[in-house]
C-alpha cells in the first residue's frame, strides 16, 4: 500500500510539472510558426516580473486573486461541485465593498474591515444560492452559476449607474480613503505597486482552506460528499446542507477577490461588458494545484506570474501576450488528460515504475 | 401589428445563432459528452468565417464569399472540436474541464491569430459582402406573417431546417437510435454492436461544427467582422437552451427562440414611453432571470442523458 501511494504521489507531482514544460514548449513552437523569437519572448516575460521593485510588487498583487479563485473552485471541487460562477461571486463582492466604501462613513481601519466583511458575505450568499438551488431542485450548478454570472454582471451595472455613478464616465465613484486596504509604506517602498492587506488575508485563507478540509468535521463531511454523495447520505450526513455551506465558503473566497480589487487596487469598478474571467482562471489554478491548499498556492503563483509577465512580451519581443493564455490552456489540458502526457513520456514512466 | 411582426422577425434574427449552437450542444450531449466548449466553438466559427469571407471578398468572389465563410467555419471548426473529442473520449479528460480549455484556447488563439494576420489590429476588417435578408416569393408578401417569418437571413432558414433534420435523424433513424443508446447506456449499446466511441467522436466533432455556424451567423449577418467580444457569452446561453429544451431539438429551438425574444423585446419596447423608464440593465438581465425562474419553477427536474459525463471503456458493461 505504501508503495502504491508513493507512485501516486510522485506521478501527481510529475504530471503538473511536465504539463507546464510541454505547455511552455508548445507556446514557443507557436511563436516560432508565427515568426517570433520565443527565447526573447520568455526572457521579456521574466524581465517583466523581476525587472523592478514596482513590477515585482505588481506581480505579487496579481497573484492574490488567482490564489483565491483557485481556493474557491477547489473547495467546491472537493465537494463534487463545479463552481463556474466565481466570476459572479467576485462581482457581488466588489459591489458590496464598493457600496460600503462609498456610502458609509467610518473611521479608518473599521471602514475597510466592514467593507471587506460585507463584500465577502455578499459573494458567499451569491454562491450559497447556487448551492441551495442545486440541493433543493437538483438543477445542475454549472448552468445556474453561468446564469448567475450574467445576472450579477448586469445587476452591478445597474447598482453602479444608479447609486454610485461617476458623472460622465463608464465607471463608479471612488471609495473613500478610509476604506482603502492599501499598505502605504510598502507601496511606496515598491515604487507605487498596489500592495494591500489582502495579501496577508489570502495567506490566512490558504491556511484556513487546509485546516477546514483536513482537520474539521465539516471538512470531513465535505470530502465525503465529494467522494460519494449517496454514501454520505447513508452515513447520516445532510448532503444538501454540505452543498449550501460549501458553496457559501466558495463564494466568500470569490467575494474576497472582488473586495480586494476594489479596496486595495482600483478603488472603483469599471463598467465592463464582460466578466473578468478570473473565475475561469481559478479552474486552471485549482486543477493544476490538485485542489490542495499548497498546490493552489503554488499554481496560483505560477499562473499569476505568467499572466502578469505576459504584458511585457509585446513590449520586449512584440509577441501578443495572448500566447500566454494559450499556454495556460495547454497546461490545464494536459493536467486534465494525463494520458496525453504519459503517451509522450511512456518510456520515462515505464522506467520509473520499474525502479519502484 | 407592425410591432408584433417586427418583434417576431427580430426574435428569429437573434435566435438563429442560439439555435445552431444549441443543436450542436445537443448532439454532443446526446452521445454522452458534455460540451461547455460551445462558446469556444462559436468563437472559432466567427473567426474562420470572418477571415475566409474577407479573403474571398478581396479575391473578388463577391456574393459567394459569405457562403465560403460559413462553409469554412464548419470545416475548420471540425478540426478544432476534434481536440475536445480526443481529450474526452480517448484520454478520458474531465469533460467540463476540457470544455473550459476549449473556451480559453478559442479566445486566446483567435485573438493571437487576428493580430498576426491583420498586422497588429485587434479585430478583422469590416466585410462589405454579408448575407442580406431574403424575402421568400409569394409567402413574403402575406401581410403580417410575411414580414414576420418569410423575410429573413438565409442562415435562419438553414437553422430551422436543421432543427427538423436533426429531430428526424435522432428520433426516426437507426443512427439516431444508436446516438441515444450511446448516451443513455453505452454498455448495452456496445453489447449489441454499436461502436460507442466512434459514435461519440462523430457527435462531438459535428457538435463543434454546427455550433460554429452560430458564430458565423453573427459575423455574416449582424456584426460584419470578428472581434474578441463578438460572441461574449452567447455560447453559454445556448448551453442553457440545451438543458432548458430538455435535450430535444424542438425544445432547444423553442428555448433559443425564447432567449432571442428576450433580446428582441429590448429593441422593440424602447418605442414605448413606459419601457424607456425601465433601466436597460433589466432587459439585459431578462433572459437569465427567466431561465432561472423557469428552471426552478415550471420545468421541474430536467433529465439529462444517463451516461452524460462518463467516459466509456470498452468492456465496461
Amino acid at each position: 500500500m505504501d508503495k502504491l501511494m508513493s507512485i501516486f504521489r510522485r506521478e501527481s507531482a510529475v504530471i503538473p510539472v511536465v504539463s507546464i514544460i510541454i505547455g511552455l514548449l508548445l507556446g514557443a513552437l507557436i511563436m516560432l510558426i508565427g515568426g517570433y523569437d520565443p527565447l526573447l519572448a520568455y526572457e521579456s516575460l521574466v524581465t517583466k516580473i523581476f525587472g523592478s521593485s514596482y513590477d515585482f510588487g505588481e506581480a505579487l498583487r496579481s497573484i492574490v486573486p488567482l490564489v483565491l479563485c483557485g481556493l474557491a473552485v477547489g473547495i467546491a471541487f472537493r465537494a463534487g461541485l463545479f463552481n463556474i460562477g466565481v466570476d459572479g461571486q467576485i462581482i457581488m463582492g466588489s459591489v458590496g465593498a464598493l457600496l460600503v466604501g462609498t456610502k458609509l462613513s467610518l473611521p479608518a481601519p473599521f471602514h475597510a474591515i466592514v467593507a471587506v466583511i460585507f463584500g465577502a458575505i455578499l459573494g458567499g450568499l451569491w454562491g450559497a444560492l447556487v448551492g441551495y438551488i442545486k440541493a433543493k431542485r437538483g438543477i445542475n450548478e454549472v448552468i445556474t452559476s453561468i446564469m448567475f454570472n450574467f445576472i450579477a454582471l448586469y445587476l452591478s451595472h445597474y447598482l453602479i449607474r444608479y447609486f454610485m455613478p461617476q458623472a460622465g464616465t463608464q465607471r463608479s465613484a471612488m471609495i473613500q480613503e478610509s476604506a482603502s486596504i492599501q499598505i502605504g509604506w510598502l507601496s511606496e517602498l515598491m515604487g507605487g505597486a498596489r500592495i494591500h492587506w489582502g495579501f496577508l488575508l489570502t495567506i490566512i485563507a490558504v491556511i484556513f482552506y487546509s485546516i477546514y478540509l483536513n482537520r474539521t468535521k465539516w471538512g470531513y463531511e465535505l470530502r465525503a460528499v465529494g467522494l460519494s454523495p449517496d454514501a454520505a447520505e447513508y452515513a447520516g450526513m445532510k448532503v444538501s446542507k454540505v452543498m449550501v455551506r460549501t458553496m457559501f465558503i466558495s463564494g466568500v473566497f470569490g467575494g474576497l477577490v472582488g473586495t480586494f480589487e476594489v479596496l486595495g487596487v482600483f478603488k472603483y469598478i469599471a463598467i465592463n461588458s464582460v466578466t473578468s474571467g478570473l473565475g475561469f482562471d481559478g479552474i486552471a489554478v485549482a486543477l493544476l494545484g490538485g485542489n490542495s491548499a499548497l498546490g493552489v498556492l503554488l499554481s496560483g503563483m505560477l499562473i499569476g506570474a505568467l499572466t502578469y509577465g505576459s504584458q511585457g512580451m509585446s513590449f520586449g519581443a512584440e509577441v501578443p501576450g495572448e500566447i500566454i493564455r494559450m499556454v495556460i490552456g495547454f497546461i490545464i489540458f494536459f493536467v486534465a488528460a494525463p494520458g496525453i502526457v504519459r503517451l509522450f513520456f511512456r518510456p520515462l514512466f515505464h522506467k520509473m515504475k520499474k525502479k519502484v | 401589428m407592425d410591432i408584433i411582426s417586427n418583434l417576431i422577425n427580430g426574435t428569429l434574427v437573434f435566435s438563429t445563432a442560439f439555435i445552431f449552437a444549441a443543436l450542436g450542444g445537443l448532439i454532443s450531449e446526446r452521445s454522452g459528452v458534455i460540451n461547455i466548449g460551445l462558446e469556444g466553438f462559436m468563437v472559432s466559427g466567427a473567426f474562420f468565417s470572418a477571415v475566409i469571407a474577407y479573403y474571398a471578398e478581396t479575391a473578388g468572389l463577391g456574393k459567394l464569399s459569405p457562403w465560403l465563410g460559413i462553409i469554412g467555419a464548419f470545416v475548420f471548426t471540425a478540426i478544432f472540436s476534434s481536440i475536445h473529442a480526443i481529450a474526452t473520449i480517448r484520454f478520458k479528460a474531465n469533460q467540463v474541464v476540457s470544455g473550459v480549455v476549449i473556451n480559453i484556447l478559442a479566445a486566446s488563439s483567435t485573438f493571437f491569430l487576428v493580430k498576426l494576420i491583420f498586422e497588429g489590429s485587434a479585430e478583422s476588417p469590416l466585410l462589405t459582402t454579408v448575407f442580406h435578408k431574403y424575402k421568400v416569393p409569394l409567402l413574403g408578401d402575406i401581410p403580417f406573417l410575411g414580414n414576420a417569418f418569410f423575410n429573413n437571413y438565409p442562415t435562419t432558414y438553414i437553422a430551422i431546417s436543421l432543427v427538423i433534420v436533426i429531430y428526424f435523424v435522432i428520433y426516426r433513424t437507426a443512427i439516431g437510435l444508436r446516438l441515444r443508446a450511446v448516451g443513455e447506456h453505452p454498455g448495452a449499446a456496445d453489447t449489441v454492436g454499436v461502436k460507442v466511441n466512434r459514435m461519440r467522436y462523430m457527435a462531438v466533432i459535428l457538435s463543434g461544427s454546427i455550433a460554429a455556424l452560430g458564430g458565423a451567423t453573427i459575423v455574416l449577418t449582424s456584426n460584419g467582422n470578428f472581434a474578441f467580444n463578438t460572441i461574449s457569452g452567447q455560447g453559454y446561453i445556448a448551453l442553457a437552451a440545451v438543458i432548458f429544451g430538455k435535450w430535444n431539438p424542438i425544445g432547444a429551438m423553442l428555448a433559443s427562440l425564447f432567449f432571442g425574444l428576450a433580446q428582441a423585446i429590448k429593441d422593440q419596447l424602447q418605442i414605448f414611453e413606459f419601457a424607456a423608464r425601465i433601466p436597460n440593465e433589466f432587459f439585459y438581465m431578462l433572459p437569465y432571470v427567466l431561465t432561472m425562474l423557469v428552471l426552478i419553477g415550471a420545468v421541474g427536474k430536467a433529465r439529462a442523458p444517463k451516461a452524460l459525463g462518463e467516459p466509456y471503456e470498452v468492456g465496461k458493461r
